[in-house]
């Protein structure tokens, strides 16, 4: 395919887009999915056969649209009119809604969200910016929404040297937690000499609590193919690799099938959009190993490899898959480069705040009213995400500590609601943001409890290869279990605090230097819920269970015991 | 039974075929590890030692490298799995909002402790780090259909439900 006909074929679509009068979008993520989506599609579909297939109405099956609490979700499209979102829709009611259009009857108001709902009001959508908008596994309708122009711009009109220097201009950093400048790694891979060189996408999204690469993946396959694609031609790779999280089957359904279609398109394969360049995407499968989000472990995990990380520099991008240069970024990374071409660095650049460009993407959850996937532009105050976007905690109860970063996060306290969430304001709060999850936590949680459900996920998860990891998690585990349960001993926060702060210096990679983190940030926030499990045997959550004594307190109810059977001249 | 004698079973095992036919497809390269090894779990649910051994041989790699991997993998078992599988997502959104009483309450009432198998071979219970579907916390997925949010008793009904669902059919 020509750029002409790329260009072709994207006004022929939206021209066929414009000429329905009325498009109904359900939304089958996979929360909707298991509300019943498909159920709603189904009944849609089969009143329009029954009623003759107008063909100026049309039902499509789309992905996350993003409060996913509210599913299923179906968005009616009408020419002239905003969109309306319709949330908890069941088969009836969507037949219902279809029903009173073709009597040309005013739509139902019933279930229907309102116009100017905060959470979608509030957001800036950039990478998700075609979510719940297109069929996954439809490749025209992606490119009639602009799908492949950057590529096809890219390709004809700048060098790769131009393109990296693009990147490096829109101030895009790596989403998935480091916060590393792209362009510059884009640069280093591109002076990178070897053989062969690759780029790899990262969609080993093992943080619990986040979902947005496996959401961008199954709605949009063919963004982060694009992005890939993009950085194929500025590092001068032709092999990609998608390492796709094994429990995310239908993200790897979706992207395999996206791969397919735009290799028939000849968007990827050889000779891309009629240019001399060629690239490939192969798709790897991860075998349920939370440390092979760590980049070494990854390239590791793809050569068939355990995947254990080793130890830096040689960086990725000097030495990674097979020794050659490799380009290694997140899916969500992916995600936003395509859009940094079609709007022009500096309009990418001028979303955000500080040194911390473009938007995120979040996955809020937890004690919030409306849970789902939300995008906005960084250094946005965490009050707004959660109490405009968000609508606060259910029942209206009192808001305690925000999770972000999962496992090598750490906890956000309600002082700090107004921090502009950032890379940088992120870290001086002893968190980070890493790959996007926002739990929400509200009086009901301990955060000696949380501490040690991460603690727990780390222990486990450590690969085993180096020491403090391996064992120093272990330990830390042990002593807040003793927090916990009600039978620490007077010393054990302070070696509590000395063994994080080893473990955080000594390991050898991302996932043993992290661990520490969700501890010694509520250690910090939280110092008195800590005292009171250690000092007053008490949780003020009512979480734990309290129900060991500590060493001295048995001794000395043995000892009273022993001096009380001697008074009464009793046996003992 | 003979050592001898298994790997006459294996070799006859039409499963085994589709092993063989991916790692043609692979071209035999031992980096494909970790794609044969999901090829031959789904064939077969499990990787026995007879199985991971073929493999080795295959793909011209030490055993103990090919036992390494399988064995580093949460994915990966050794064991063979129960007939059904229910997986309680632990999460953090699910832990914050009561995931632990759910598997409690499944260990109990179904006396099989998480990770293992029912005595009968009926059901697997297992728990999973983040399933990705943080919205509808506290959430299960039982034979891969995903239900959330969930209670402890109704989980348990469901679970019930489909045992003696099955015990019908049979």
């Amino acid at each position: 395919m020509t750029r002409a006909e790329l260009a072709e074929l994207a006004e022929k679509e939206q021209v066929q887009r414009d000429a329905k009068k009325l498009r109904l979008l359900v939304c089958c993520g996979t929360p909707c999915l298991a509300a019943g989506s498909e159920a709603v599609v189904a009944a849609l579909r089969q009143k329009l056969a029954e009623s003759g297939s107008p063909a100026e109405l049309e039902v499509v099956g789309t992905g996350c649209l993003g409060p996913c609490s509210r599913g299923p979700l179906v968005t009616v499209q009408r020419k002239g009119t905003p969109d309306m979102v319709y949330e908890r829709m069941d088969p009836q009611q969507a037949v219902a809604l279809l029903d009173a259009y073709l009597a040309a009857a005013s739509l139902p108001q019933q279930n229907l969200l309102p116009e100017d709902l905060p959470f979608f009001r509030r957001q800036q959508r950039v990478v998700l910016q075609t979510c719940g908008l297109i069929d996954p596994e439809d490749i025209q309708q992606y490119i009639g929404h602009g799908g492949y122009e950057a590529l096809a711009q890219v390709l004809h009109e700048m060098t790769p040297e131009e393109v990296c220097d693009g990147v490096t201009a829109s101030g895009l950093r790596g989403r998935g937690g480091g916060g590393y400048s792209t362009g510059l790694k884009w640069q280093l891979v591109q002076k990178g000499t070897g053989s062969r060189k690759f780029v790899v996408a990262n969609g080993d999204e093992g943080d619990p609590g986040a979902y947005m690469d496996r959401s961008l993946m199954e709605s949009d396959p063919h963004r982060v193919l694009e992005g890939m694609a993009i950085a194929g031609y500025a590092v001068g790779a032709e092999q990609g690799y998608i390492y796709v999280r094994g429990e995310y089957p239908l993200a790897a359904q979706r992207l395999k099938t996206a791969i397919r279609d735009a290799e028939r398109m000849g968007v990827l394969g050889s000779r891309v959009l009629d240019s001399n360049f060629s690239f490939r995407v192969d798709i790897r499968i991860g075998a349920g190993a939370f440390v092979c989000g760590e980049e070494t472990a990854l390239l590791a995990s793809i050569m068939g490899r355990r995947g254990q990380p080793r130890i830096r520099p040689p960086y990725p991008a000097q030495s990674g898959l097979w020794g050659c240069p490799t380009l290694i970024n997140n899916v969500e990374t992916f995600g936003n480069i395509a859009a940094i071409f079609t709007m022009g660095p500096a309009a990418f650049a001028s979303i955000g705040s500080g040194k911390s460009r473009g938007t995120k993407v979040f996955a809020l959850c937890g004690e919030v009213c409306n849970t789902g996937l939300i995008e906005v532009p960084m250094g946005m105050p965490l009050r707004e995400i959660i109490y405009d976007i968000g609508g606060g905690l259910p029942g209206g109860a009192a808001f305690k500590a925000a999770q972000t970063g999962g496992p090598s996060g750490g906890c956000i306290p309600a002082s700090k609601l107004d921090t502009p969430v950032d890379y940088e304001h992120l870290q001086e709060l002893g968190s980070i943001m890493g790959s996007g999850g926002l739990i929400v936590m509200g009086e009901k949680s301990c955060m000696v409890d949380v501490a040690r459900f991460f603690m727990e996920f780390c222990l486990d998860e450590s690969c085993g290869k180096c020491v403090p990891c391996r064992t120093g998690t272990i330990e830390i585990y042990r002593l807040l279990t003793r927090l916990c349960n009600g039978s620490a001993a007077a010393r054990d926060l302070e070696n509590l605090e000395k063994l994080c702060h080893l473990v955080k210096d000594t390991s050898l990679c991302g996932l043993g230097s992290a661990a520490p983190n969700p501890v010694l940030s509520t250690l910090h926030w939280f110092r008195d819920e800590y005292e009171a499990h250690l000092t007053d045997r008490r949780c003020p959550a009512g979480v734990c269970g309290m129900d060991v004594k500590p060493l001295h307190l048995m001794a000395e109810e043995l000892l009273q015991r022993v001096v009380a059977s001697r008074v009464n001249g009793e046996a003992f | 039974m003979s050592e001898h004698h298994e790997h006459t079973v294996l070799a006859d095992d039409p499963r085994l075929k589709l092993v063989d036919r991916a790692m043609k497809r692979l071209q035999y390269q031992p980096d494909a590890l970790i794609e044969v090894l999901h090829t031959a779990q789904e064939s077969f649910g499990f990787l026995s030692r007879e199985l991971l051994a073929h493999v080795a041989a295959c793909l011209k790699l030490p055993e103990s490298q090919v036992f390494g991997v399988a064995t580093f993998y949460h994915f990966f078992t050794l064991r063979p799995k129960g007939e059904h599988s229910c997986i309680v997502c632990t999460g953090t959104a699910c832990y914050v909002k009561g995931s632990g009483e759910i598997v409690h309450r499944l260990e109990k009432e179904l006396q099989v402790r998480a990770g293992q198998t029912t005595a009968d071979g009926k059901l697997s219970l297992g728990t999973a780090r983040c399933l990705g579907n943080c919205s509808l916390a506290p959430m299960l997925t039982i034979d891969d259909q995903v239900f959330g949010p969930e209670t402890p008793i109704g989980a348990e009904t469901k679970v019930r439900q489909l045992l003696e669902g099955s015990d019908d059919k049979s």
